[in-house]
């Protein structure tokens, strides 16, 4: 890697241990406010609050993609091993918000439809978007050398964001033509608000976990460098 | 000048990759009889009611030569991996990109022979019904098997070099092809069914538009994938 | 020039063939080479000693570019083994430890495959087979091969190329006598018309009669010479004689 020197320090925390206090009073606060201004749904009652955390996860999970997309491209254009590192963070993170999403939807599902899979178009598409993120996430697990690893990773990450898009127009064209039931999905005006605030929220909060998790692959990175260091004698390339 | 040697490259590399699976023996009789073997397994699993086995033809015959093609891909790299021959071939001057285009070209053939053999078991197994514009058909499937190949080579390039290549190329590529699947699947059956609704156009031209973009990707990609 | 499909030599062209400054490489948490040190000029042939798992073969393999060194740069006739890659490969032959060959293609198969790969398409293959001792399995397949007969197909691939910089990882195991001998004779050849060589080498003694100079590594650092170098080569009616501070060392 031309740009080992990069990741030979440890990243400095800077302001972002603020910008963590921030997001999470903020989740907190959208939450909490959410759920008391929210009157209860016809259908649903009160779990329809879990609205507030499916679908800003959903959202995160796009989010925590294309930074993967974004990181993958950067990483192979300046090979600045900070990229795959922040790629790989993104994609775990990423991968998390895809599990809640699916599983909340799953919840959500439940009571409107009595089954607990009904092969719906968005969630079906979170579904692939999951295993590809896994496929990703395995890529990486197999492979120890670290440029062989950044750069079949960066490869498999924008394959894999470019195909986001063509996955979802797909799965919807597969429902509409075995439409065999309608899904109610419109959303009434007395919702959104707690939901915007809960996406700025989600972002925020998102943005933070990945940071915490990419400061913890730089650790390490540096660890191994200092173990070159002290390998070399002193040499330091 | 350098671009007619590339091409020279590129026919090389296709005739190495199908003679020396043609004398190996061993390759395309075992994946086109698993294609086989897979589509029987559909019929026990879906049939024996005939009208069930019809309209689930079009579906168990794409994930036959989904899961049977796997092999192919791991297979051809197989050969340079067995005597060393990846290095060397690494090591000739010359686009990294030839490589990449005679190994999907080889890929392209030999999927298309077991996508043969896999749909005249097929037919006759399920009970299908050739409708008069089979060459449809044939169009819709050979922009699916584009897709399949250009993916299959593509990812098999780091699988088959890598821990756990059996698990790994399939865990890669399968949620990659879904909408080649889907695709493919949906415009058979409406072909098979006299496509009232003129559906297919739709799949072919969304199939059409995953081929081009992913072999610009696939092929820009290639070099950072074989290289390291 | 040696040969032909040298078309587009790096622009520096400097005579020397390896330049290779701090090249350092890890695999994991190891880290097998650290900080060599090394040039070869033109029209030298160098051996690389070092005893096993030292990092021989990995220096071989970075400046053949099918490493990337995790540290330090390397530059063959001035080309950067890391960005110019292709105009290094334009100027190295490789001799591997595996022969590299398809099994289910004849001797003559395996040499056109390469001639074309080369950008050689209308190399002459039949003396190259010739000259390697092979012309009576020409239509047989590689498989029935002995390992010795794979190495010199091999070799066969080397002369149909004929590169400026020969990298030779042991290339006289599996070899018989006339094998040694046709391998240092194309070797000397080369060496003659202004090519070079870096030769990884066991056995001093078969290597002897080609090399100029050896160097070794140790601890991932090419070593400093020694008297011994030197005297091992001294009794060579080829060796020139090399001060020991020139061996290279940083």
């Amino acid at each position: 890697m031309t740009n080992d020197r990069s990741t030979f320090a440890p990243p400095t925390a800077g302001w972002w241990p603020l910008f963590g206090w921030v997001s999470f009073l903020t989740f907190v606060f959208t939450q909490v406010y959410a759920v008391l201004t929210s009157p209860a749904d016809r259908m649903m009652g009160h779990m329809q609050k879990m609205m507030y955390v499916h679908v800003p996860a959903a959202w995160v999970t796009f989010f925590a993609f294309g930074i993967v997309l974004l990181a993958s491209v950067a990483f192979l254009w300046t090979e600045d091993e900070r990229q795959d590192l922040l790629a790989a963070s993104a994609a775990e993170i990423g991968a998390v918000f895809c599990a809640l999403t699916l599983i909340l939807g799953m919840f959500w599902g439940r009571p409107t439809w009595g089954v607990w899979w009904s092969w719906d178009a968005r969630l079906t598409s979170t579904l692939v978007l999951f295993l590809i993120f896994v496929g990703y996430l395995a890529l990486r697990s197999f492979v120890e050398d670290p440029q062989r690893r950044g750069q079949w990773s960066a490869a498999v990450g924008i394959l894999g964001a470019i195909n986001v898009p063509i996955v979802w127009m797909s799965v919807k064209w597969w429902r509409t033509l075995h439409q065999l039931q309608s899904d109610p999905r419109s959303l009434e005006p007395v919702y959104l608000r707690g939901l915007l605030l809960n996406f700025l929220a989600f972002t925020l909060l998102t943005v933070f976990f990945i940071r915490r998790r990419y400061e913890a692959a730089r650790y390490e990175r540096a660890a191994e460098h200092a173990s070159q260091a002290a390998a070399l004698g002193g040499y330091n390339g | 000048m350098a671009f007619r040697d590339d091409m020279r490259r590129v026919r090389a590399i296709v005739w190495k990759d199908l003679t020396t699976e043609r004398r190996s023996k061993a390759g395309f009789n075992a994946v086109a009889s698993l294609g086989v073997t897979i589509l029987v397994l559909f019929g026990f699993a879906l049939g024996p009611d005939a009208q069930a086995l019809r309209d689930a033809a079009a579906g168990a015959l794409w994930l036959a030569v989904l899961f049977a093609g796997v092999l192919a891909f791991n297979r051809s790299y197989q050969v340079e991996l067995d005597g060393g021959a990846l290095e060397a071939l690494l090591l000739y001057p010359g686009s990294r990109w030839a490589i990449f285009a005679g190994k999907v070209l080889a890929n392209l053939i030999f999927v298309t022979a077991m996508l043969v053999i896999v749909v005249a078991v097929g037919l006759v197994l399920f009970q299908v019904t050739v409708p008069e514009d089979w060459g449809k058909i044939i169009g819709i499937m050979m922009l699916g098997v584009i897709g399949l190949v250009l993916l299959g080579t593509f990812y098999a390039a780091m699988s088959s070099r890598s821990r756990a290549r059996e698990v790994l190329l399939p865990l890669l590529l399968y949620p990659m092809l879904i909408p080649v699947l889907l695709a493919s699947m949906e415009a058979t059956k409406a072909f098979l069914r006299g496509d009232l609704m003129n559906q297919a156009g739709a799949w072919a031209q969304m199939l059409g538009a995953f081929d081009v973009i992913f072999l610009v990707a696939t092929f820009l990609a290639f070099e950072y994938v074989i290289e390291v | 020039m040696i040969n032909s499909v040298q078309k587009s030599a790096p622009l520096l062209a400097p005579d020397l063939a390896l330049d290779a400054r701090g090249v350092a490489r890890r695999f994991g948490a190891r880290w097998v080479l650290r900080g060599v040190n090394l040039q070869v000029r033109a029209g030298e042939i160098v051996g690389l000693l070092g005893h096993n798992g030292c990092g021989k073969s990995t220096l071989l393999r970075i400046v053949a570019t099918l490493l990337k060194p995790s540290a330090g740069d390397a530059y063959v006739f001035g080309a950067n083994v890391k960005t110019e890659g292709d105009d290094v490969r334009r100027n190295i032959g490789f001799f591997a430890h595996v022969p590299g060959l398809y099994d289910d293609l004849t001797a003559r198969e395996n040499l056109a495959f390469a001639a074309t790969m080369l950008g050689l398409p209308s190399a002459d293959i039949d003396a190259a087979l010739e000259r390697v001792g092979l012309t009576h399995v020409t239509h047989e397949r590689v498989r029935g091969f002995s390992a010795g007969m794979q190495r010199r197909l091999s070799l066969a691939r080397l002369v149909l190329q004929r590169p400026r910089f020969l990298l030779l990882d042991e290339p006289y195991n599996n070899l018989d006598t006339a094998g040694i001998a046709l391998m240092n004779g194309f070797i000397r050849e080369l060496g003659n018309a202004g090519g070079a060589a870096l030769i990884v080498v066991h056995d001093l003694a078969t290597a002897t009669p080609v090399l100029e100079r050896t160097v070794t590594i140790r601890e991932g650092r090419i070593a400093p010479a020694t008297p011994d170098d030197a005297a091992h080569l001294a009794g060579s009616p080829e060796a020139s004689v090399v001060p020991s501070g020139a061996a290279g060392i940083s």
